[in-house]
């Protein structure tokens, strides 16, 4: 450590539920060098200032989806966002929007999780197959479809960017609806109709509104925005013509 | 007893908070103009089949300052409905490929936003064309 | 899960939303700010003549109806989600509105150009 005569005003979100009815902001002066991210800075003031903050982090390098927060009113990655860029001004770190507030800056993420089950994430086969058949195989094209949509780490930035979800907890959001598209666009996957059933309901790919917002947060290139609204489309023309088509969508 | 007590955020003046929820707003508020825009022309319809003197009278109507004003505040919430309703276009979009490679969002944007140039002066052409 | 009835009228605003944002500009620059001000048109553009002649032709009263009526169902469907926006969360009083009203100047548009 050779440069930490810089200090920046790092204004955390508190929220104890014994002993506070709403959240208060805490101030800390925290001493910092120009590679420190704001998780480095939470760190900071764990160690040597307050012990009682309480933050959810894991891997440090934009993996883990554990660290996300607003830091100064945006859906950030605090490891991914770094101390120097809100110098000289400071900084204002909260909880994710849209989300309950367990304790100060950890948000009650059940709603989420639940919803993530409810789509089955995973890939269902079409039809059972044997070793003997070998791996499935993809064109590159094939692939693109989902591909960009897969990556996902599940850090919940894009529900606290989400209107619509904060306004209407019943919306699946952008994240598992993104993730909905994921598998449904795979090739290998076939349980399509079943999680459809979801899709084409309000709480499904109708509760989005296009704003758009989901996507530029998204630290990982997911573009959930992209992923609901291409199935607005489709849901529509399966909406028409289910009744005509031999094998028309669901119910 | 559990001692959770979640705390739960009002989503009062939620499109204040963000200087892209004020854009989305702008955008979504295009659709008053367009409402008002379609009540004038309804207006001058149901003008037009009540007769000639009712139909020049909207007509008189449309020439006061009042509604000059009025129209270019139209004139432009229209322009930045094109321009917005262009620009989310790539959004709604499934993934596609023009041989071989991705199609990128600025592309559908930048022929929409084309598309709307050649519909409008296709318009301005063929009304003058008519009329004259 | 319950299937939203939302395709009809999300398919409705898109065809507005598209039909305005192609040729809006184009016709709120004639008929609201060029032909009353008398430039790049001639003086009898919109005259009564001409509006009922082309109000009484097929294709005059299918254009005449697509732009009213999509217009308003565009328009609908967006205020009513901005009314939502803005933390009314009467759903079914504001979609009975918005859509009801658009629904209205439909029948009047038809109405009207079918009289013609």
């Amino acid at each position: 450590m050779t440069d930490t005569e810089k200090v920046i005003e790092i204004q955390v979100l508190r929220y104890r539920p014994e002993q506070e009815t709403e959240p208060v902001l805490q101030s800390f002066k925290v001493p910092f060098t120009d590679d420190m991210s704001v998780l480095q800075g939470l760190q900071y003031i764990k160690d040597y200032l307050d012990g009682t903050v309480s933050f959810r982090w894991s891997c440090r390098m934009a993996i883990c989806g554990s660290c996300g927060m607003m830091i100064d009113g945006k859906p950030k990655l605090s490891c991914k966002t770094f101390l120097r860029e809100y110098y000289p001004a400071g900084l204002r770190i909260e909880a994710l929007a849209h989300m309950p507030i367990e304790r100060d800056l950890i948000v009650d993420a059940g709603d989420f999780i639940t919803k993530l089950e409810s789509i089955k994430p995973y890939i269902i086969p079409k039809e059972p197959r044997t070793l003997e058949q070998g791996e499935y195989l993809q064109t590159p094209q094939q692939r693109d479809m989902y591909e960009q949509f897969s990556s996902c780490i599940n850090c919940m930035l894009c529900y606290a960017a989400c209107p619509q979800y904060g306004l209407d907890k019943t919306f699946t959001g952008p994240g598992v609806l993104a993730l909905m598209h994921r598998y449904n666009a795979d090739s290998r996957d076939g349980a399509s109709a079943e999680r459809m059933d979801l899709g084409y309901a309000h709480e499904g790919f109708w509760g989005c509104t296009a704003v758009g917002y989901c996507s530029v947060v998204c630290p990982k290139g997911v573009d959930p925005a992209n992923a609901i609204n291409q199935n607005k489309m489709n849901s529509a023309i399966n909406y028409f013509t289910r009744f005509v088509t031999p094998k028309g969508g669901t119910k | 007893m559990s001692k959770r007590r979640p705390y739960v955020r009002s989503m009062d003046g939620w499109w204040k908070r963000d200087a892209y929820f004020v854009k989305y707003m702008a955008r979504e508020v295009t659709a008053v103009f367009v409402a008002a825009y379609a009540v004038v022309l309804l207006v001058g319809l149901v003008r037009l089949a009540q007769g000639q003197a009712a139909y020049e009278g909207w007509l008189a109507a449309l020439k006061s300052p009042l509604s000059l004003v009025f129209h270019l505040v139209l004139l432009a919430t229209f322009v930045y409905h094109t321009w917005s309703w262009f620009n989310i276009m790539p959004k709604t979009m499934p993934i596609m490929f023009v041989g071989g490679k991705r199609v990128q969002p600025g592309m559908i944007t930048g022929a929409g936003l084309a598309a709307a140039v050649v519909a409008c002066l296709a318009v301005l052409l063929i009304v003058r064309g008519v009329a004259s | 899960m319950k299937r939203s009835n939302e395709p009809i009228f999300w398919s409705l605003f898109g065809a507005g939303g598209m039909l305005a944002a192609l040729i809006g500009p184009a016709l709120v620059l004639i008929t609201g700010i060029a032909v009353p001000l008398g430039i790049l048109f001639p003086a009898d553009t919109m005259s009564y003549a001409h509006m009922l002649a082309f109000a009484q032709s097929w294709i005059g009263k299918i254009l005449l109806l697509a732009v009213i009526a999509l217009f308003m169902w565009h328009a609908a469907h967006r205020i009513a989600i901005l009314l939502h926006d803005f933390g009314v969360h009467a759903v079914t009083v504001v979609k009975v509105v918005c859509y009801g009203l658009a629904f209205a100047g439909t029948v009047i548009a038809a109405w009207t150009l079918l009289g013609l």
